[in-house]
């Protein structure tokens, strides 16, 4: 098999991976995609929401073909109390635009429409087939990749590791740490299925329009996560995921939450009837800009979730993948077309490139959210109910006069937390917003 | 040697979901697998290929996704792919199908040579009728041979073959003469794992795509639902069965106590196995007992 | 059957398959209802009874003769069959005998049937789903350009006198009726165990009628070397056990198959497993049970440590009863098991195997 040489080899096809692939095998390099999976997707789990802008920079007219479920035209935020959630609603007739923003996805069909795309581009394309280590010369250069298949080597000037959080391709070859529990969350998630016309009735929707719902609260028990459930044609994401190391310390399975979560009686009604056919489980890199590894080295770059680009408050992970992505991919190119060595010092331009994009941008503003959130717990279990009991007071008409409901309720979040703590969170959460 | 394989694509029967009002199929995410039954067929012209020479042919007929399929084939190691795709296709019932890829066969003979053995899976997981491959056979007059659970002899020389069949309440040796159709029965062998080679090889494969005119077919009134004398008429859920398993209570029983009350329920709903059993122990426990 | 039978037939005269019934004349003479009576080594398989006594409603129902096809090597070798398809409804008996269909092979088979169909002409044939009905009548159907509906699970006679073939389709998340309008016989083959046997009237006789095979042994290519009966061999016989015990991951260990085996001893049922089992190596392939392994139909399967997941489902489904050994109480299986033990397998099964052993033992010395 050792005769066998490629522009660049790409380990995995996720969202990162076809974005790479597509953008070097466009520009007519000659593109090998290994991919463990069955088919694209077919390990891959998502809540899903795709972010078009990143897409359309790749593929302009996706919207024609793509596998879209529903674009987003209203997002509810839910601070979650034991039996009750206040909420944030926003919906917006401005979201049945003529390119819409924001689509629900299932990312088994997403990633092989998207797989297809770049096998059309002219990449090669290996499904079950395990990248099981990095080949290098003397010198330590990455020369290509062994798989688990028979005869399984094969080499490339190039490889770019889309392999998905766990990455073990790169840990094992030495070139980044095993991810750190407290940098990642473990979610779990379920499709429940229920015909078009219940879904679009429940939701209030009309169409193609769907619904998206962002949850946090005791829901998590405690640890730092979210749930999450959305609308799709004739089905209903409905997921929960808390940062690792907390389920390490807690009781309660991930499983166990999920479960809990889907019994919540602000949930519950809007599964009724649902017929679940898929449970999966799937990590999230959430450590933020302080976690990214090293993203690039002598013949290789990381890009997507193996190089912890995800933003963990917006829930967004496949958008940066694919950026980083594209960016890798442009980058390999130009040097190809220079005739430059994929050497470190080449792909530095790599990096380079990313900070002048959002994905560093957004990545360095975020970057205390994670140490915030993990070191502040009360903010999952303590305010979610003062909230709760605070709008149940303000909303219970029981002839209590409206001046002592509000010392009543300010005087509750005195009593569970100090003035300076109020203070200081909000001030430290500021702080890390900005 | 030419082997042909004909293997169908069909949608993983555990995905299969059924909409609760309209009563159709939701296809909606279905992942579609290779018949599994099929697996067992091709895996079985690999074989003989390694082992006596030649080139084994991949051929489907279905919508030009079954290409998925057709390349899945390639990975393993066969030589050669076949898609048969027109929209005159669709809606084909058994003897429809077995016209269709008759044809194809016959066309198959002529471009790449003609096969010695053409290879069906026992039946498909969707249609599940095991007809198409005794129908193939009869339409190219070949010997046909099902439920093959192992081909002990074959030499491709004197065109002789010898297999066992699984017959009612037997195996049945038979030997025939090539070229012969063959349904290989399920269990019979293991699905190899292709090599890097064969992988990169079926990735860049050119997928030999015929429509029904390439393949030589004149009369489209024999093809699909034209060519279907058998008519669906009516598509419906089974009656879901509403009780769930009747559980024994346990609730602080031992293991021995809950077994005899199990045995008891049982021998409850079927007495005539009680007596069944008990002819059968006195047949069996009489050594036994003169032991002890 | 017709494939994607989502998809809505189109309107009528649709050429051959239109879906409005118009019988051509040729055909308009085709009359009465056959069963091929499925007879190996003398025997006659349980579902040609099951076909008698479905057949014979049928037959009511269009006014017309029930009639079973009998084939053999020897006048001898087939007395018994001819005289039982008698006594389960049948009016009439075509025999075909002579040497050449001393063992069943397909060409000689199909050419006997088919003659006969195209003598006698019958509206409808019916067939076992077993290895050898579904060999044959895929042959004839063939020969005789007609529609086959396969693997039924219920038949009826509609307003029109057609015969409406019901059969799972999809790995049986769905069920369809299937007709076959225009063209005769209307044939379908129908699955063992899902009809029952009709009343059996002792001394019932009719009309034979025998017919010519024209077929010399020569003229036939493929031959029978030798026929192993399943008794004689310990080889697994899955799909026509009667009692089947199979295990699941949920035993924990190759070892604790073991238990299975014991039960399965004791009730001298055949044992098999889950796909898992064979992809560990515990079991042999030839045991996997399940839509890539055996299908069975036994009268008890006792699944210990089994989930029941879709693929193991449609294999066992046509099992008469059920037993689930299960930890977990919403184990998929038990949707369709009849029965269920909630606890460890590794537990009850050595506790079964000992119950049924007393009490075997015990009532045969009584009785
Ligand atoms: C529950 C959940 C909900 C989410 N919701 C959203 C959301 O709503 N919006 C959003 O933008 N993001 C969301 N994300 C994040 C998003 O899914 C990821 O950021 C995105 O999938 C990253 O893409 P990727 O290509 O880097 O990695 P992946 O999508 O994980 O792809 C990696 C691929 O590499 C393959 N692979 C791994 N190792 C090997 C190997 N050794 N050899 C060959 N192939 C290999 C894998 O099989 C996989 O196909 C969510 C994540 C989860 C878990
Ligand atoms: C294309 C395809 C074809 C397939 N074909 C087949 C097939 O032919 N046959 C088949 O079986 N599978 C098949 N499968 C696999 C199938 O999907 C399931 O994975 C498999 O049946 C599960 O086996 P299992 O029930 O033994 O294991 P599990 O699903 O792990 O179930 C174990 C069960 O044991 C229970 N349990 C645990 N401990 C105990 C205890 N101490 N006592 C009692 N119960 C206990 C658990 O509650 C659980 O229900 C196929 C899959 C695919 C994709
Ligand atoms: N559309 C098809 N294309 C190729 N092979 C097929 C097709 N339909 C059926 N077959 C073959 O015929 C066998 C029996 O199919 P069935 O009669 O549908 O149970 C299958 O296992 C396949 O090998």
């Amino acid at each position: 098999m050792s005769d066998v040489h490629f522009d660049a080899i790409v380990v995995g096809a996720g969202p990162s991976g076809n974005a790479a692939a597509y953008t070097m095998a466009k520009q007519g390099l000659n593109v090998l995609q290994l991919e463990r999976g069955e088919y694209p997707g077919s390990k891959n789990v998502q809540g899903a929401i795709l972010y078009a802008k990143s897409l359309e920079e790749i593929i302009p007219d996706f919207r024609d073909d793509a596998p879209l479920e529903r674009h987003v035209i209203e997002q509810r935020m839910w601070t979650m109390g034991d039996a009750s959630h206040v909420g944030m609603h926003y919906r917006s007739d401005d979201f049945n635009e003529e390119k819409p923003n924001r689509y629900t996805i299932i990312r088994a069909q997403f990633d092989k429409w998207f797989s297809r795309k770049v096998r059309e581009a002219g990449a090669t394309l290996l499904c079950e087939t395990t990248v099981t280590e990095l080949l290098r010369d003397a010198s330590g250069k990455v020369t290509g990749v062994r798989t688990d298949r028979n005869a399984g080597k094969v080499f490339a000037d190039v490889v770019v590791l889309a392999e998905g959080v766990n990455g073990l391709v790169g840990q094992r070859s030495g070139l980044r740490p095993e991810v750190a529990p407290e940098n990642v969350a473990l979610a779990v998630k379920e499709m429940h299925f229920l015909p078009r016309e219940v879904i679009e009735a429940r939701f209030n929707l009309k169409g193609d329009e769907g619904v998206v719902i962002e949850a946090m609260g005791t829901i998590t028990d405690g640890m730092t996560g979210t749930g999450f459930l959305y609308t799709n044609q004739e089905s209903i994401s409905v997921g929960i995921g808390c940062i690792v190391s907390d389920f390490a310390e807690s009781e309660t399975t991930p499983y166990g939450l999920l479960e809990a979560f889907k019994n919540h009686p602000s949930i519950k009604p809007l599964l009724e009837g649902s017929e679940c056919k898929e449970y999966a489980s799937h990590l999230i890199p959430e450590g933020g800009y302080n976690a990214i590894p090293e993203l690039y080295g002598d013949g290789w770059l990381v890009v997507g979730d193996a190089g912890q680009f995800v933003n963990a408050v917006h829930r967004e992970g496949s958008n940066m993948a694919m950026t980083t992505g594209r960016i890798a991919g442009e980058t390999i190119v130009w040097l190809n077309r220079r005739r430059d060595e994929m050497s470190k010092a080449n792909l530095a331009e790599y990096r380079k490139r990313l900070e002048e994009t959002f994905v560093m941008k957004d990545l360095k503003k975020y970057r205390k959210i994670p140490h915030f959130l993990e070191a502040n717990k009360h903010v999952f279990t303590l305010y979610p109910k003062l909230f709760s009991d605070a709008a149940q007071a303000w909303f219970r008409v029981d002839g209590t006069d409206k001046w002592s409901k509000e010392k009543q309720i300010v005087g509750s979040f005195r009593r569970s937390r100090s003035v300076l703590g109020l203070v200081g969170d909000a001030f430290k959460l500021a702080r890390a917003w900005r | 040697m030419h082997i042909v394989v004909c293997v169908k694509q069909v949608p993983d029967s555990a995905q299969i979901r059924v909409h609760p009002v309209t009563n159709t199929i939701m296809r909606q995410g279905v992942p579609t697998i290779i018949n599994p039954y099929d697996l067992f067929a091709l895996e079985e012209a690999l074989r003989l290929r390694d082992r006596h020479g030649g080139e084994v042919t991949v051929l489907t007929m279905g919508p030009p996704m079954a290409e998925d399929s057709l390349r899945k084939a390639l990975t393993f190691g066969a030589d050669r792919a076949v898609l048969l795709t027109d929209r005159f296709f669709a809606g084909s019932d058994t003897l429809a199908t077995s016209f269709a890829l008759a044809s194809a066969l016959k066309k198959i003979g002529e471009e790449f040579g003609e096969p010695t053995i053409v290879f069906t899976g026992k039946q498909t997981i969707d249609g599940d009728t095991a007809q198409v491959g005794p129908g193939i056979a009869k339409r190219l007059k070949l010997n046909q041979l099902t439920y093959i659970s192992r081909i002990s002899e074959l030499d491709p020389e004197t065109g002789s073959i010898t297999v066992e069949r699984r017959a009612e309440g037997g195996l049945q040796v038979l030997s025939t003469r090539l070229p012969a159709l063959i349904t290989m029965l399920e269990g019979s062998n293991e699905m190899r794992r292709g090599t890097l080679e064969d992988a990169l090889r079926a990735a860049r494969a050119e997928i030999v795509t015929w429509s029904a005119a390439d393949a030589g077919i004149e009369d489209l009134t024999r093809c699909g639902l034209r060519g279907s004398p058998t008519i669906v008429k009516k598509i419906f859920s089974p009656q879901p069965r509403s009780e769930k398993a009747e559980a024994i209570d346990t609730t602080d029983l031992s293991p021995d106590e809950i077994a005899r009350s199990l045995m008891g329920a049982l021998f409850e709903r079927k007495p005539d196995l009680e007596t069944d059993l008990l002819h059968f122990a006195a047949t069996q426990f009489d050594q036994e007992v003169g032991h002890g | 059957m017709a494939e994607a039978p989502n998809k809505p037939a189109p309107a009528a005269g649709a050429g051959r398959g239109g879906t409005k019934k118009e019988l051509p004349e040729h055909f308009k003479a085709y009359k009465h209802v056959w069963v091929a009576v499925e007879v190996e080594h003398g025997v006659v398989h349980p579902v040609s009874f099951e076909l008698l006594g479905e057949g014979r409603k049928l037959a009511d129902k269009r006014g017309v003769e029930l009639a079973g096809v009998v084939m053999g090597g020897s006048d001898e070798a087939i007395a018994e069959a001819v005289q039982a398809t008698f006594e389960n409804g049948a009016d009439v008996v075509y025999t075909v005998v002579d040497p050449v269909l001393t063992h069943y092979r397909n060409e000689p088979y199909t050419k006997a049937l088919t003659d006969l169909v195209n003598t006698y002409q019958p509206e409808i044939l019916l067939l076992g789903a077993t290895n050898l009905g579904r060999d044959l009548a895929g042959s004839v159907a063939t020969t005789l350009l007609t529609g086959l509906t396969a693997d039924c699970t219920e038949l009826a006679i509609d307003d029109e006198g057609s015969l409406a073939a019901t059969r799972p389709t999809f790995g049986g998340s769905l069920l369809c009726t299937i007709f076959t309008l225009n063209f005769r016989p209307q044939m379908a083959t129908v699955r063992p165990r899902v009809m029952s046997a009709p009343e059996i009237q002792p001394g019932r006789t009719g009309r034979v009628v025998s017919h010519p095979l024209g077929l010399a042994e020569d003229d036939v290519i493929t031959k029978v070397l030798k026929f192993v009966a399943d008794r004689d061999t310990d080889k697994a016989q899955l799909p026509y056990a009667d009692i089947v015990v199979a295990g699941g991951l949920g035993l924990r260990s190759a070892e604790n198959f073991q238990l299975v085996k014991n039960l399965a001893a004791v009730l001298g049922a055949e044992y098999g497993g889950s796909r898992p089992l064979v992809q560990k190596g515990w079991i042999p392939s030839d045991r996997q049970i399940g839509q890539t392994g055996k299908t069975i139909r036994p009268r008890l399967y006792i699944a210990a440590g089994i989930s029941g997941a879709i693929q193991h489902r449609v294999g066992v489904e046509g099992s008469d009863l059920i037993v689930a050994i299960n930890t977990d109480p919403n184990a998929p299986i038990m949707d369709f098991a009849h029965l269920a033990v909630i606890g460890d397998a590794v537990q009850l099964l050595p506790a079964l195997t000992e119950a049924f052993r007393k009490h075997l033992s015990v009532n045969r010395m009584a009785g």
